[in-house]
């Protein structure tokens, strides 16, 4: 059972959601990052998905883009990400942690190299933010040599061939958009509806985690009531680093309290 | 599933996120279509020539070329409506929103000539339309931005990053996946996910075919060499594609800027490598780890630090050649034209003109004919070209004083 298995399956028999949390490693800085990272797991952070900075990332809206923005200025090297990387892994040894990244930065590792630098950090999975299912084969297949599940999305309009699709290549979870357009917190999110959940089960027997606007514990609440397995949380708590970017303890407490509010809320 | 091929070579592909592919399919399909109507080629031929001016003249540089062996003719985009190749395929575009019932327009632009043509077709055709333009190319290209705003176009400000066409981009691809299901995102160059390379060819290949037949009719045999300038290329594969399977050398001409060894240049074909970034796999500026790099050329719209990806392929497969100009000799040669035949060409086209000349200064004695496609016209840029010519003049000026 690898290490997303496990923590459904434990979920699921405490009936409780997933609450997975997005932060782009070396925002603001190496050093700082660490710590939010640290102050995620320990305040209920069920797995984590961590953005390896791009400079145009564009499957992202300006809350996270200035995140990216903010740690390549601190001109740290993919060897210092996934250094980090082993370390959190070798301190959480059960933690699922998964990488968002944006192809050009496999491509320009050696998508073979970049994967068993995945294997070698012990790492759970990957998202290529743009990447379809379309064109994923040779990142797929490289994957799969180096068992790193690959993380697809799941469009709020998907139709049925989509979705047949995805149930052949999926793995670890799918992460379901709540609505179409990039990262970022609107005034405006809706709850999928349940039909359309059921209808994507129909196909999966993967957990499906909602992502794209989560920024409160009744979104939380609403998203598990139905019938996902749980949520993705990026852009609220990038907001948090952002507000107290100079105010280190602040940040790091408001983010605690944040992640506990929203992990309680996983607890139907 | 793809209809239609969507790489060339290596090249190309759908590199976008998951929520824009139903938008892409459904492009594909729609042009399919109306490659296949009829009634779609007959308008959109109409619109061409009677509203845009089609076919543009092939001019013979008499006073250019005096004293030497080699012909140079220039294929004349500038005398399009709207001042450049642009409006060619977003006429074309503009009429697939249609059938595709989407009403809105995004578009993005770098020196304003993309954005000009989609305002126009916009308007011709009664879109509603935003375009997205760098704050920096705002600033250095605002005759376009009034253009643009009179005929009714609303222009983004994009301050992101580099606050250029490489930023206007990506926010553009940003709106439509949000937006996608009632506006288009018309891509103003032949590069971005499939289908966009291969239609933006497709409606710019007339300007191969015209030169063809006029050089034909004028020279009696086809050039030596054709000749143009490269920021995304679609000007360059309008003018290339129908010469692709004849004994002619394609030369594309990028943006040197300082010169191709600072760091200041748009050269990603000769000094960029394989990446993937806006939608393709392409050849890219970018630096060790990957991050892609901000480009520069004084002419807005080759500051792109990438390229179509046919380009790519055919720089792979060696059936083009790609070299590049630098800003001072592409200023050079705008001031020649202007002195010696009385056109001002855009200073993306002199790019492709400073390197026509190079290779008649180099060959004086050599039989050649080389066709220069002359992609726009340099109303826009005689700003940028006062502000160099200024600075060269109090240079001289302090040199001076100081001998």
């Amino acid at each position: 059972m690898n290490r997303y298995q496990e923590i459904f399956k434990r979920l699921s028999l405490l009936k409780e959601g997933c609450f997975i949390p997005f932060v782009v490693l070396g925002d603001p800085s190496l050093k700082i990052s660490i710590k939010i990272i640290e102050a995620l797991i320990q305040n209920g952070a069920d797995a984590l998905e961590v953005g390896i900075p791009f400079s145009d990332p564009l499957a992202d809206g300006p809350i996270i883009q200035k995140a990216n923005l903010r740690a390549l200025s601190q001109k740290n090297t993919f060897l210092d990400y996934f250094q980090i990387l082993e370390k959190i892994r070798k301190k959480y040894k059960r933690l699922p942690i998964g990488l968002l990244i944006y192809a050009n930065l496999i491509y320009n590792q050696g998508i073979d190299n970049f994967y068993l630098q995945c294997f070698n950090s012990g790492l759970d999975s990957v998202l290529i933010a743009d990447v379809p299912i379309e064109e994923s084969k040779v990142f797929y297949k490289t994957a799969n040599k180096y068992k790193i599940n690959s993380i697809f999305i799941c469009p709020p309009d998907a139709d049925d061939d989509f979705l047949n699709k995805i149930s052949l290549y999926a793995q670890g979870f799918i992460y379901v958009l709540s609505r179409s357009g990039v990262t970022g917190i609107k005034n405006k999110t809706l709850s999928l509806p349940k039909k359309f959940i059921k209808k994507i089960k129909k196909y999966n027997s993967l957990p499906l985690l909602q992502g794209f606007g989560i920024s409160s514990s009744k979104q939380v609440k609403q998203a598990i009531l139905s019938g996902l397995s749980g949520v993705i949380c990026g852009s609220a708590i990038i907001n948090i680093i952002e507000k107290y970017l100079h105010e280190e303890e602040k940040m790091i407490e408001k983010i605690k309290e944040f992640t506990s509010a929203l992990k309680l809320s996983t607890k139907l | 599933m793809t209809l239609l091929n969507p790489y060339f070579g290596e090249f190309g592909g759908m590199y976008v996120p998951q929520i824009l592919m139903p938008a892409l399919f459904e492009l594909e399909k729609n042009f399919i279509a109306a490659q296949k109507d009829p009634n779609f080629k007959k308008q959109f031929d109409n619109l061409l020539k009677n509203y845009a001016g089609r076919p543009t003249p092939l001019t013979f540089c008499s006073n250019l070329t005096r004293g030497t062996k080699t012909r140079i003719y220039l294929k004349r985009e500038d005398l399009l409506h709207g001042g450049a190749h642009k409006t060619n395929q977003v006429l074309g575009q503009a009429m697939l929103a249609i059938r595709m019932k989407k009403r809105e327009i995004i578009a993005e632009t770098g020196a304003g000539q993309h954005g000009v043509a989609a305002a126009i077709a916009c308007a011709l055709l009664n879109l509603k339309c935003r375009i997205y333009m760098g704050i920096k190319d705002i600033k250095r290209q605002n005759a376009n931005v009034f253009r643009m705003k009179l005929m009714g176009a609303e222009v983004i400000s994009v301050k992101n990053g580099s606050g250029t066409l490489k930023d206007a981009c990506n926010e553009a691809l940003r709106d439509w996946s949000s937006s996608y299901k009632t506006s288009h995102y018309m891509i103003g160059t032949a590069a971005g996910p499939h289908p966009y390379p291969t239609i933006v060819r497709e409606f710019q290949k007339m300007i191969g075919i015209e030169a063809k037949k006029q050089i034909l009719e004028q020279e009696k045999r086809l050039p030596d060499a054709i000749i143009a300038c490269i920021g995304g290329g679609s000007n360059a594969i309008g003018i290339f594609s129908d010469f692709i399977h004849d004994k002619v050398n394609l030369i594309g001409v990028e943006p040197g800027g300082y010169g191709i060894h600072t760091e200041k240049h748009g050269a990603p074909l000769t000094q960029g490598r394989t990446g993937i970034y806006f939608g393709m796999k392409s050849h890219l500026m970018q630096n060790k780890e990957g991050q892609i790099q901000e480009s520069w050329s004084i002419s807005a719209g080759l500051d792109f630090p990438s390229v179509g990806p046919e380009h790519a392929w055919l720089n792979d497969i060696h059936r083009a050649q790609y070299v590049s100009i630098t800003d001072t000799e592409a200023i050079n040669a705008f001031q020649i034209l202007c002195k010696k035949e009385g056109i001002i060409p855009a200073l993306e086209s002199s790019h492709a003109l400073a390197y026509a000349l190079k290779l008649m200064n180099m060959y004086p004695t050599k039989k050649q004919t080389l066709i220069v496609n002359l992609s726009g016209r340099g109303d826009k840029d005689i700003s940028i070209i006062n502000d160099v010519l200024k600075k060269k003049e109090k240079d001289y000026e302090s040199i001076s004083r100081n001998i």
